[in-house]
């Protein structure tokens, strides 16, 4: 197992690859996903509000 | 173009197919990411000259490839946004761009982590590295001024125009390592007489580069899907504000 972590000395190199890899990827998820929801509500706020205008 | 990208062009149809394929599109991510990561890292063999460091590999060229996927395909939907005026096309574009420059940027990064060790320098100017640098801020230049006018449609109509211009640099980071002299490798999987890498670590290869490709698919549908909700958002503000007395 700690030849596995070691990676034959090239830990340094390896695992901050593959760490990046999976935050920079995981943070556009998230980032996605958060932005998306909060448009949606928006949309749908809005388009209550103007419907209910338009029907009092 | 196909049928089908006309039918997908319609947003409530887009939006239908959306819903469904996007279960199965982060289903493929997760497992084929998850196994090509598993197999790359601890299943597959060191290799004989650059010991455990070949393990970058397995993310670095599938970051590569999508980096340069992504912008073909933003490149390919401008020209249909300002060819034939599809909105739906420019929109899918906008929400492609920090997709490929975060793919980008995994590549940038992940190679520099790569040099260290089997170059001896965290960066180097030459053209595959430099051309790459170009495509990111390409990317960034896209989206800066896609985000520049008070208008949304004029900023990506000048968008739109640089990610066309902007492809002239795809063909320039495929062949600069034949053009020029570079410390990058050359192409050993996409080249003539078929890949030059051994079985076992063209697979974890190929599957992690499967796992981004329908992460590229379910990311760009989440985007996609929320940029149309903030267009339709401003669209009825803009025909309620000019109805209103």
């Amino acid at each position: 197992m700690s030849g596995f972590l070691d990676m034959g000395g090239h830990a340094a190199t390896v695992w901050p690859a593959y760490g990046v890899t999976i935050a920079l990827l995981v943070a556009l998820v998230v980032v996605s996903l958060v932005s998306s929801r909060r448009r949606h509500r928006n949309l749908e706020r809005l388009e209550r509000e103007l419907h209910g205008e338009g029907n009092p | 173009m196909t049928p089908s990208f006309h039918r997908l062009a319609n947003p409530a149809r887009f939006q239908k197919f959306a819903r469904r394929a996007l279960p199965w599109s982060w289903a493929v991510a997760v497992l084929a990411i998850g196994s090509g990561f598993v197999w790359g890292l601890a299943l597959s063999p060191a290799d004989y000259q650059q010991g455990d460091t070949v393990r970058v590999m397995y993310v670095h060229v599938p970051a590569a490839w999508m980096a340069m996927a992504c912008y073909g395909l933003m490149a390919l939907l401008s020209a249909f946004f300002l060819v034939w005026k599809h909105q739906l096309a420019g929109i899918a574009a906008l929400a492609a761009a920090p997709v490929g420059a975060c793919f980008t940027a995994i590549a940038l990064i992940t190679g520099s982590l790569w040099g260290k060790p089997t170059w001896g320098t965290w960066w180097v100017w030459d053209a595959r590295l430099t051309s790459v640098l170009v495509l990111f801020f390409l990317y960034l230049g896209y989206l800066a001024l896609a985000g520049a006018f008070d208008d949304r449609s004029r900023g990506l109509r000048a968008a739109s125009l640089l990610a066309l211009v902007g492809i002239i640099n795809l063909p320039i980071i495929k062949f600069s390592v034949d053009w020029w002299n570079t410390l990058h490798q050359p192409a050993s999987i996409l080249r003539a007489g078929g890949p030059s890498i051994h079985a076992s670590m063209l697979w974890p290869l190929m599957i992690t580069a499967l796992g981004f490709a329908a992460f590229l698919v379910a990311i760009l549908l989440v985007r996609i899907r929320s940029e149309l909700a903030l267009w339709r958002t401003e669209a009825l503000m803009r025909r309620h504000t000019r109805g209103a007395p």
